[in-house]
């Protein structure tokens, strides 16, 4: 049988000092599967997922990703530990996304809405103003953006609607595996819900992996199929999200699960 | 129904339980141990309705969660035939349940588990989408399935959120059956629908029955049970929760 595998993570581990920040987290992931990653503050998923968009060295384990076969590399698995830092930077911006919970961090708020979504494009040698226009466009209407505020900067945006853009800017070049940071955690409830749906039919119709930090279990619920729980660091459960949700068998899954208030 | 390339086992067996216990264990309970059910089999052919039957509390759903796989089952198997292969939904990987969920084992939920913003055609139609149909096509198929489960036509294009109780189960109802899975498990699907809806759905558990699915459900409602399952399975009472002796607390 031939490996399909997207990305496979083997006992990564962090720490600062003489504390784990996060320890021996293993897992597979396909195309198009959307993992939830879910846990408290402080339990270590975002460190998890800086470590493995590679935005913070890891102190133990590998990622190996299935790069897309080019002129000097074979497709299939990689371990992106031995790829050279400009092969990792154009990685990071082209096939990968990573979207901030604060889009402030993930745009550049002094250009307009428009080049925020091109600028990814332009990285891939894209010049011609006209075609790089048309495709801001396009992707401004996917996530649901006015295409009349195409010159608009950013600031001029509510926060849903920078959020959108920020998705806008990562999508744009068709990644395959998108990183995402609590989207949805810095707005308002009914604009979470948009942007819930939003990336719920973008994730689908795309085929896109996901990874998502949450912790939120409505977001997991809504967005992955699958999910991993963290407490201090350690991956303590890990399965279906509707089996992890309905059935928690880890204490403190349970502890999670009963925890949450419903309206 | 056109599921490609499978071959169903000559005895006809979809979906099989074989040796199954649940038991809950709550650690924020002093570690109370409920169990459900022990040691539990059962097995489900192309053409055959089972109704699970016993006393409330014995377990009917926790069993039919076991068989959709988002209870898992302290010991033991269940296994769903999907593509010509039978699946452990427990120890198979998410994305082959996920699959098997999508092409051979469908659920009608009692309760609509709510989607915000998304309209109820688009909802029903998700089914079929996902497995690979046209647009326009799921959504004509979803138009015709809402219209004959009397889902007033003004309310296609709103999401169920605010719907009544029945109009939401029967959304549910037609989200439920539009894939025609091979295996369906139906959780008390008429609960709280009116004579004339109840007798659409039960046409439509007789209509898949004829097209050979293998059904699960719970049916509260002696007539629908009378008119839809071919055996029943009865779970006796569930045994007496146990307790951590003190030591351990």
């Amino acid at each position: 049988m031939t490996d399909d595998r997207l990305l496979s993570v083997q006992g990564v581990g962090k720490h600062y000092g003489a504390r784990w920040a996060c320890r021996d987290v293993s897992f597979d992931l396909w195309p198009g599967e959307v993992l939830a990653i879910v846990g408290e503050s402080g339990s270590g998923k975002s460190t998890l997922l800086n470590l493995l968009s590679l935005r913070t060295p890891m102190d133990e384990g590998a990622v190996h990703y299935a790069l897309r076969a080019d002129g000097n590399t074979p497709g299939g698995l990689h371990n992106l530990a031995t790829l050279s830092e400009a092969r990792q930077r154009l990685l990071a911006r082209t096939d990968w996304g990573f979207v901030e919970q604060n889009p402030r961090d993930g745009l550049r708020m002094a250009v307009s809405a428009g080049a925020n979504v091109a600028e990814r494009l332009m990285v891939l040698g894209q010049e011609h103003y006209g075609r790089l226009r048309c495709q801001a466009l396009d992707w401004m209407q996917r996530v649901e953006l006015d295409g009349h505020r195409i010159d608009e900067r950013p600031t001029q945006f509510s926060g849903g609607m920078q959020q959108r853009l920020q998705i806008a800017r990562n999508l744009v070049t068709r990644p395959r595996l998108v990183f995402m940071d609590e989207p949805t955690s810095g707005l308002d409830v009914s604009v979470q819900a948009r942007l819930l749906d939003l990336l719920r039919s973008l994730t689908e119709n795309l085929g896109l992996a996901c990874i998502v930090v949450t912790h939120d279990l409505a977001v997991a619920r809504l967005l992955a199929q699958r999910m991993l729980v963290m407490k201090d660091g350690s991956v303590v459960e890990a399965g279906l999200t509707d089996r992890v949700l309905d059935d928690p068998q880890h204490p403190y899954t349970q502890l999670l699960v009963s925890s949450v208030l419903t309206p | 129904m056109n599921h490609g390339n499978t071959s169903a086992p000559a005895d006809g067996l979809r979906l099989r339980a074989s040796g199954l216990d649940k038991v809950f264990v709550l650690h924020h309970q002093h570690g109370v141990q409920l169990p459900v059910f022990a040691g539990l089999h059962l097995q489900v052919a192309a053409g055959e309705c089972v109704a699970l039957t016993g006393p409330s509390g014995c377990g009917k759903s926790t069993l039919m969660r076991c068989l959709y796989g988002n209870y898992a089952p302290s010991s033991g198997l269940v296994e769903v035939l999907h593509q010509g292969q039978w699946l452990d939904l427990h120890r198979g990987a998410a994305r082959q349940v996920i699959a098997a969920r999508r092409h051979s084992l469908g659920h009608v939920t009692q309760f609509l588990r709510a989607i915000p913003r998304v309209p109820t055609l688009d909802l029903v139609a998700e089914p079929l989408r996902r497995l690979g149909v046209d647009d326009t096509s799921a959504s004509e198929q979803a138009q015709a399935l809402l219209g004959r489960l009397n889902v007033p036509q003004r309310l296609w294009s709103l999401p169920p959120a605010t719907f009544s109780g029945g109009e939401q189960q029967r959304v549910n109802v037609a989200r439920g059956f539009i894939a025609a899975q091979p295996v369906l498990l139906l959780d008390e699907p008429t609960a709280s629908l009116d004579e004339r809806n109840r007798q659409v759905v039960v046409d439509l558990i007789l209509q898949a029955r004829a097209r050979g699915a293998a059904l699960v459900g719970i049916f509260h409602d002696a007539e629908v049970r009378q008119a839809v399952a071919t055996r029943t399975f009865e779970l006796g009472a569930a045994p007496a929760p146990t307790f951590r002796s003190p030591a351990h607390v």
